[in-house]
């Protein structure tokens, strides 16, 4: 019965072939399959399946690559920004980019991070923040909010002893090769039409040899921070949104904030 | 005609890349193999054949470079020595599982830790038992000259593409430090896209539309599976052992005992044989070209007819386990070493022969 309404006339969306259909491991309510779909979209937009590299993490979105209908390298954990780095020096002609989550990049590959911002590598940086690290079961990461509970904090995030949560986006920001770092959100649909349009300003510009280009996305981890979907955006907005603004950081070289 | 120079083994090794068509070099600096990096960045390889030199942040970071570009098939390389070495480990697991070509040099010192910069040979285990984490090989290659430092770059290539496997050369301070006269071979062409497509299929060059998209990954979560890429890893290393152990063998014809050494210790064994056979011992040198795979057959064959071996290294005695399993108890095996980054004199290994093994 279903199948009638399937007519050409009736499609309002139809998925990009640049996803697979390979059906995705994430919880329901996670950011993850949102943001890797707006990317897609607008690899897709730009027809650049052909010249694209990704590069993912390790992390919940270790398979990214399994998602990605695009050649893909699967990177050691911190290690995508050296992996990206490589290839976009061996093949300039080509785009790539990095996708990561908090602890992947801000963690135990902050040095990798830094240092390809710092060179000013000609690729987009896609940085998930879900303020835990989601894949290893809801331990503390580097952008745990202060007070927050996680299987490794599970009194709170003590700042005093183990320090504030980490604005990367913020600090890599101030560095001369990085031509643009902003945060984002995928919690309502205007927030993903508002990341797809700084994900195409980054592909252009790291196409266009300007520099990295950082887009952080906040995200929820809904089975992390032990919440219902709807529960973990109503927080997301009132906590996480309060210390990692989001908003334009660095726009075309200069900073903005 | 001839293209004769004279250079020290990192620059033979640096000028070797450039014309094996390598496509890219990433690396750290680290005593005693900073000349391989610093002679790239001099003669701007770039200019020459597009050749990419980049300096890391970390031998953490050019390893993962190295996993990269090969994964785009390319053909990249790193150096490094002992302590760098130990932090790419990971890196190194990493491309020998997803089946990667590379070639890595090692110019080993004395460690362990920080160690001496003095030259050593106490990194054979880490080098052919493993080093990183998993199931898995690296093809070996031991030079005990400046030529062979040139020779083992084209040659490391075409092992590493043959069998999609790392490809480490592990030398010691000595060859990299020490100047000689080397042959240099003709420059060969880097890849064209093309022609990576067309050679390495797997490679992620960018999705054509005439295939699947191509991963690069060594994960695999499922046990079933990951057993089976093991064990697909392990006839791979059978039949590099069955196909390429290589190794020299001097004055070994009517030996009575045979020398084990490789490298800078091979350049030593062989005045040291000289030396036991003006005094009327015969005394034969079986060099490893390979410590993996290891020349075992060699050795177990010399085993039915000599007295005995002495296994000869800058360690305390890592490369005599693989002589004594080769040797299988049939004669006796000694080992004579320093370590701490002495390099023996030849008369040292002579006294060695005379009071341990004759
Ligand atoms: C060298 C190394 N250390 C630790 C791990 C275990 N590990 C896997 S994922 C992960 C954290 C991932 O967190 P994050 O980057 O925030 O991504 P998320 O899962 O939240 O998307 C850790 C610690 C690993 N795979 N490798
Ligand atoms: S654990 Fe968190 S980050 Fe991982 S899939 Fe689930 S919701 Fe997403």
């Amino acid at each position: 019965m279903s199948s009638n309404i399937c007519t050409p006339e009736n499609l309002v969306y139809k998925k990009t072939s640049l996803l697979t259909d390979k059906v995705m491991h994430y919880c329901p309510g996670c950011g993850h399959g949102t943001i890797h779909r707006a990317l897609m979209e607008v690899v897709d937009e730009m027809g650049l399946q052909d010249k694209t590299i990704g590069i993912a993490p390790v992390g919940c979105s270790v398979l990214a690559y399994d998602y990605m209908n695009i050649d893909m390298q699967e990177a050691a954990h911190g290690r995508a920004p050296a992996v990206a780095t490589a290839i976009k020096r061996l093949m300039p002609e080509k785009f790539v980019f990095t996708y990561q989550g908090d602890g992947d990049l801000a963690a135990i590959g902050t040095a990798e991070t830094i240092h390809c911002c710092n060179r000013g590598e000609n690729i987009l940086m896609v940085f998930v923040n879900n303020a835990i690290y989601g894949m290893t079961g809801g331990q503390m990461a580097p952008t745990t909010l202060e007070g927050m509970k996680t299987a490794t904090s599970p009194y709170g995030r003590d700042v005093e002893k183990v320090g504030w949560p980490l604005r990367i986006t913020e600090m890599v920001a101030q560095l001369n090769g990085v031509w643009s770092a902003s945060r984002h959100t995928v919690h309502t649909p205007a927030a993903v039409m508002k990341l797809k349009k700084a994900l195409k300003k980054g592909i252009e510009d790291s196409m266009a040899g300007k520099g990295t280009c950082f887009v952080e996305v906040c995200s929820s981890c809904n089975s992390g921070w032990k919440m219902s979907p709807v529960e973990a955006n109503k927080w997301m907005a009132e906590h996480v949104l309060e210390y990692f603004v989001p908003g334009d950081i660095k726009v075309d070289g200069k900073m903005v904030r | 005609m001839e293209d004769l120079r004279l250079m020290k083994g990192n620059e033979a090794f640096a000028e070797a890349a450039i014309r094996a068509g390598c496509d890219g070099y990433f690396g750290y600096p680290i005593t005693p193999q900073s000349e391989v990096m610093e002679y790239l960045m001099k003669e701007r390889p770039e200019n020459r054949t597009g050749m990419v030199v980049l300096q890391a942040e970390s031998e953490v970071s050019s390893i993962n470079m190295v996993y990269a570009g090969a994964g785009c098939g390319k053909k990249v390389m790193t150096s490094t020595s002992s302590p760098g070495y130990s932090l790419m480990q990971e890196g190194i697991s990493y491309i020998a599982a997803a089946e990667l070509p590379c070639v890595v040099l090692n110019v080993v010192r004395g460690g362990p830790g920080l160690g001496t910069i003095q030259p050593s040979q106490s990194d054979y285990f880490q080098a052919t038992k493993g080093g990183g984490h998993g199931d898995y090989r690296l093809i070996v290659l031991a030079p005990s000259s400046v030529q062979e430092m040139a020779d083992f770059v084209p040659m490391g290539f075409d092992l590493a593409f043959k069998y999609r496997n790392p490809v480490l050369v592990l030398a010691d301070g000595v060859i990299g430090q020490t100047m000689e006269k080397v042959v240099l071979q003709p420059q060969r062409p880097r890849l064209t896209e093309e022609e990576i497509r067309k050679n390495t299929p797997w490679a992620t060059v960018g999705k054509s539309i005439d295939r699947e998209h191509n991963i690069v990954t060594s994960l695999d979560l499922q046990a079933a599976s990951q057993e089976k890429h093991v064990l697909h890893l392990q006839e791979k290393y059978r039949e590099i052992e069955a196909a390429e152990s290589r190794c020299e063998m001097i004055k070994c014809e009517d030996a009575d005992y045979v020398l084990v050494a490789y490298g800078s210790s091979a350049r030593i064994c062989q005045k040291a044989v000289d030396l036991l056979r003006a005094k009327g011992v015969k005394v034969g040198l079986l060099r490893p070209i390979t410590l993996w795979p290891f020349p075992s057959k060699e050795v177990k064959e010399l085993a039915t007819r000599v007295k005995g071996f002495m296994s000869v290294e800058m360690s305390l005695g890592q490369m005599v386990e693989d002589v004594k399993l080769a040797v299988e108890g049939k004669v006796k095996v000694e080992f004579f070493g320093r370590c701490g980054g002495i390099v023996p004199a030849p008369e040292e290994v002579v006294h060695a022969v005379e009071t341990k093994l004759l």
